[in-house]
């Protein structure tokens, strides 16, 4: 052993650098795995540190009514303490110094009580929370508001038909993230003020919120299953600490598992250049293996020698992989900051510093066993003959072992961070494909330019052709990294791409792109004359009424829900639904089973309403099933008339239930309607102008929500894009390795060619011409992996049509190939410069 | 074997490829001899005629296709790869054309190898007055590349006398140097062997080197057309 230890560590002495180098591949891929298992770690304490602040309370109760009497009496009867929330969208005016109203949808929250008990409702400046308990005129507003519409504090800004002081900006809610809460802007007003406001009628989409302090002896989820049970048919929800801790905990592990994975190409990639350049230096150390053979070490002995230096180059990789993890896990809260709901703490997990480190080491060792194996076949005779340079004997039973060895540990990586074994393997199998497309392409590349490099050309261009597929040429390897980080980098661009292009898409051709709702039933004639004035004409105007399933089929709801074996999902059968009634379809929707039926005679007893394909799949309703509906009191028989197809991305009203005419225009509505505003000014001189004349009137523009769901996506694709980073590093790390790799190989030709008299300037040609096909070819194979990508994720999940930006992929190929000519002439430089005799007489 | 005899060669055949058939390349077919303990045997012959397949197969560096070799007490036939590599490590020691220092280490440290093998420490002493012996004293902590080629085949000889072997085996050890340091080279392999005890087992173009050993084997087509005493 003392041999092996001391033999290793004199022959590595030539080698160190290069070791060193080589171990950088999987430095990055390591970090990663570090980074993201650490960090993991510390979210998951934070959520157990502030589970209580997560919610804020013991429990929450909500519902979309009004919570009945019985409920607070319930209440009353538990104890503790408790604090009332009533939400609900609405425009806010904000003046403008230049006498110019402007509007903002935003979420009111009206709140009254001690909330949040546990946890801090942080504000600028700090009393603003408190303030609001006075019940006076007062509001504290998302801090983007005050910035957007340039708000301080003393001003006043207008919600229905109340000017409210504003007294500050929220800072943090416990439990709520900044970025969930982009698209309508926090504004906590007291509820007291709320009435006054006129702004919750009937019909408003209202969310009721009551938060319990409880008793320290009294468990709250007894009380919720109490409360379930006894008040099975109000439609309440509940939400309790654990419930809370579970779905933070279910959020993180996925988003935990999706990074690891990210990290783990990269690691993947730096393997394979680990195993790539391993292989490179086993071949120039076969002499010296043979030579030892000769003096009587055993093949356990040389495979040792060289599996020493391989763990080395392991072990040097995995410490400056933890270090440089625990770096960046000290960047991802600044990455994260928006996206969480809680403060979280650094402190290094050593277990998920562990797991990282030993995941990465596992693997580095199996791609750096793979050349090793060669070892043990050298024949001690390569000493007498170079030509002996493996010993014969059929397939290697060990190679074998390995190479299934190493699709197992890939395999079970996958399926440990995903923590399912379809989606574990899904990820293999698509790495597998990834891998495999790569590699045949570049073995194609290599075939091809032997084969059909035109003997016309210059000697430099067929010189640096030739380079893609003599021996030791680099083509797979380079193709693989370069590829690799080429497609995932361009996946998350195209799809961002595909998605803003989508939301673009619902505005465009003349379609609408601005939305009022909450319009109540009066407001409908005035309302339809302003627009006339402003020179709108109203696209699609629909009658809104709120009703809830009440049987199906000769079952009530209860008897359904109650039933574990329905196969019905709960959601389907509690949820107010929010239908409407016409006489005939949308452009929106398309016909699927049965007939539309656009209107009914009065006194017509079973109507025939038409149901959302997706919403008859989930309840297992097919043409002519009976449905029950009770609208605001009143039962109501119906059967499926029809079953359409739905296009929900369109901005516009779009229905899961439409009943046809003659049977709700008596009850209890409201509507909605959608329509075109030229221009951004028009829309926001029409928005102004319905806020001023109908306070209650809520709307949506497209531009708010492109800009919205940009903002958030820019968020979370920072972060994917941050870890993507790392394959694409690694793979620069991989090109660097594999160029030095060779540096040696290429010195001795150079030096050959400069005898033969090439000059500096064709040497260079060479080269850039050899680096350039890679360039071209890697970037070219992964931009065409990410529109493939891309096109399927648009078709099959995001259903709709592909962004292909020519332009931009034009552009990714150009810079691509930059970097891989770049480094390509920088890791070579000097190759030209050498001393021949100096190259003639080394020995490695 | 009796013990005077350190090396016994029987009927020793190596065909590369197939045994038999169109593609059957035999480059040694029934070579035969003893070598006595402490004598000296040259192996010459054209190129292609089979001397450094005989020398390795000698050594234990590969199997024969037939025939079997007896090396110090050891039949080589009946033993695995590493059996033979302990072998090597007790009783050979050897010199090659192309001088097969390990360039990561440092002339000392490649002398050392065969002990340090062995997992024998302390013997740097000796290993120094190796190097001295061959006049190469002040070069102890020279790399490979630091020295020339007459220089090299040096620390290779001591290398080979570092395990105290009882036979040496040479392969073309003045193969690449020039006529003075071919000259020297002979003296110090000559000198050593004699010094020593060793069996000496050389393969080689050069017919005045030949002619220094107690023997000399000619080798055409793999076959022994001559065994002789100079």
């Amino acid at each position: 052993m003392n041999f092996v230890l001391r033999m290793a560590w004199k022959d590595s002495r030539a080698s160190r650098r290069r070791l060193a180098l080589f171990s950088l591949s999987v430095v990055l891929g390591i970090a990663a795995l570090v980074a993201i298992g650490s960090f993991g770690a510390n979210l998951r304490v934070a959520i157990d540190d502030q589970a209580r602040g997560l919610l804020g309370a013991d429990l929450v109760i909500t519902s979309r009514q009004t919570i009945p009497r019985a409920v607070w009496d319930h209440l009353a009867t538990v104890g503790g303490e408790q604090a009332k929330e009533v939400a609900f969208s609405s425009m806010m005016v904000f003046p403008g110094a230049d006498g110019i109203n402007r509007t903002r949808l935003v979420q009111v929250r009206a709140i009254e009580g001690r909330f949040p008990f546990y946890g801090e409702f942080l504000t600028q400046p700090a009393d603003a929370a408190a303030r609001l308990a006075g019940g006076e005129a007062v509001v504290v507003l998302e801090e983007t508001l005050l910035n957007q519409y340039g708000v301080k504090p003393g001003d006043t800004v207008r919600l229905g038909k109340v000017d409210f002081t504003v007294l500050g900006a929220v800072l943090k809610v416990p439990g709520e993230s900044v970025a969930v809460t982009q698209l309508a802007p926090r504004a906590f007003i007291p509820l007291a003020q709320l009435a006054a406001t006129q702004l919750a009628g009937p019909g408003s989409l209202v969310r009721h919120r009551i938060a319990l302090k409880l008793p320290a002896d009294v468990d709250p989820l007894a009380i919720e299953r109490a409360m379930r049970e006894k008040f099975r048919t109000e439609r309440l929800g509940y939400d309790t600490v654990e419930e809370r801790k579970r779905d933070f905990g279910r959020v993180l592990d996925n988003v935990n598992a999706f990074l690891s994975l990210v990290g783990f190409v990269a690691l993947f990639l730096g393997a394979i250049g680990v195993a790539s350049a391993i292989h490179v230096y086993v071949r120039q150390k076969i002499t010296t293996v043979a030579v030892l053979r000769c003096l009587g070490a055993s093949a356990r002995q040389s495979f040792a020698v060289y599996l020493v230096q391989g763990l080395g180059l392991g072990v040097f990789g995995a410490t400056l992989g933890a270090a440089l993890g625990i770096g960046v896990q000290l960047l991802l809260p600044l990455l994260l900051a928006d996206l969480l709901p809680f403060d979280v703490n650094f402190f290094i997990a050593w277990p998920a510093v562990a797991r990282g480190v030993g995941a990465g080491l596992v693997i580095c060792l199996l791609f750096t066993l793979l050349p090793l194996l060669t070892v043990r076949r050298v024949s001690p005779l390569v000493a007498l003959r170079s030509a002996f340079a493996e010993r014969v004997g059929g397939p290697d039973p060990w190679r074998v072992a390995l190479g299934v060895l190493i699709v197992l540990a890939v395999v079970g990586f996958a399926i440990w961070q995903t923590r399912s074994l379809p989606l574990g393997l899904g990820f293999s199998g698509a790495l597998g494909v990834g891998f495999g497309v790569l590699a045949s392409l570049a073995h194609a590349v290599a075939w091809a330019a032997r084969r059909w490099c035109p003997r016309g050309l210059p000697y430099v261009v067929r010189q640096g052709v030739a380079n893609l597929y003599r021996p030791n040429n680099r083509t797979v390897l380079l193709l693989l990294a370069l590829g690799l980080g080429t497609f995932l980098m361009l996946t998350l661009y195209l799809t961002r791409t595909t998605l803003l292009g989508q939301i673009q898409g619902t505005g465009g051709n003349g379609r609408s792109n601005l939305l009022f709702f909450d319009i109540q039933d009066d407001q409908i004639e005035p309302l339809n004359a302003l627009l006339e004035r402003e020179g709108v004409t109203t696209r699609q105007q629909a009658p809104i009424v709120t009703m809830r399933i009440k049987g199906l089929q000769g079952r009530t709801v209860d008897e359904i829900l109650a039933d574990r074996g329905s196969g019905i999902p709960g959601w389907t059968l509690r949820r107010e639904y929010r239908s409407t009634f016409r006489g005939e379809l949308t452009g929106t929707e398309t016909l699927i089973g049965g007939t539309f039926t656009g209107r009914v005679p009065e006194g017509t007893e079973t109507i025939p309403v038409s149901i959302e394909e997706g919403l008859a799949r989930d309840m297992r309703l097919k043409l002519g099933d009976e449905l029950q509906f009770d609208v605001q009191g009143v039962t109501l028989a119906a059967r499926v008339g029809s079953i359409r197809k739905v296009d929900w991305q369109r901005l516009q009203p779009n229905f899961f239930i439409v009943f046809p005419e003659g049977v709700l225009e008596a009850a209890p509505k409201f509507y909605v309607m959608a329509m075109r505003a030229e221009t951004p000014a028009d829309s926001a001189r029409l928005q102004q102008a319905v806020v001023r004349d109908f306070p209650n009137v809520s709307a949506i523009d497209l531009t708010l929500l492109l800009q919205t769901f940009d903002g958030i996506f820019a968020k979370v694709s920072l972060v994917v894009r941050f870890m993507a980073l790392f394959t694409v590093a690694t793979g620069v790390i991989v090109l660097v390795g594999a160029v030095l790799t060779g540096r040696y190989q290429r010195i001795r030709e150079t030096v050959l060619l400069r005898t033969l008299g090439a000059t500096r300037r064709q040497l260079t040609q060479i080269q850039l011409v050899e680096y350039a096909i890679l360039g071209v070819l890697a970037a070219a194979v992964g931009c065409i992996l990410a529109v493939a990508a891309n096109a399927l994720l648009a078709h099959f999940v995001f259903k709709t049509a592909a962004a292909f930006p020519v332009g931009f992929l034009v552009l990714t190929v150009l810079a691509v190939t930059a970097v891989t000519l770049l480094t390509g002439l920088l890791s070579n430089r000097g190759v030209t410069d050498h001393p021949p005799l100096a190259v003639l007489r080394q020995e490695t | 074997m009796t013990d005077d005899n350190m090396l016994k060669v029987e009927r020793l055949t190596k065909i590369y490829g197939p045994a038999t058939g169109a593609g059957a390349l035999t480059v040694l077919r029934e070579v035969s001899f003893t070598l006595a303990t402490g004598s000296s045997l040259a192996v010459v012959g054209p190129s292609g005629s089979g001397k450094t397949t005989l020398l390795g197969l000698c050594a234990g560096l590969d199997t024969a296709t037939h025939g079997d070799v007896t090396l110090a007490g050891a039949r080589l036939g009946a033993l695995d790869e590493d059996a033979r590599a302990r072998v090597r490590n007790e009783h050979v020691g050897f010199v090659f054309q192309n001088f097969q220092l390990i360039p990561t280490l440092t002339a000392l440290e490649n002398v050392l190898v065969p002990v340090e093998l062995r997992g024998e420490g302390g013997r740097e002493v000796e290993a120094r007055e190796l190097l001295t012996r061959v006049g190469l004293g002040e070069r102890c902590d020279h790399y490979p590349v630091q020295l020339s080629g007459g220089e090299q085949q040096r620390v290779a000889l001591a290398r080979a006398f570092m395990n105290r072997p009882k036979v040496l085996f040479c392969d073309e050890p003045t193969g690449n140097l020039d006529h003075d340091t071919a000259t020297a080279m002979a003296e110090l392999i000559f000198g050593l062997n004699r010094e020593r005890g060793t069996t000496l087992v050389l393969v080689t173009h050069d017919l005045e080197l030949a002619k220094r050993c107690q023997r000399i084997i000619r080798l055409r087509g793999g076959a022994v057309v001559s065994d002789s005493t100079p």
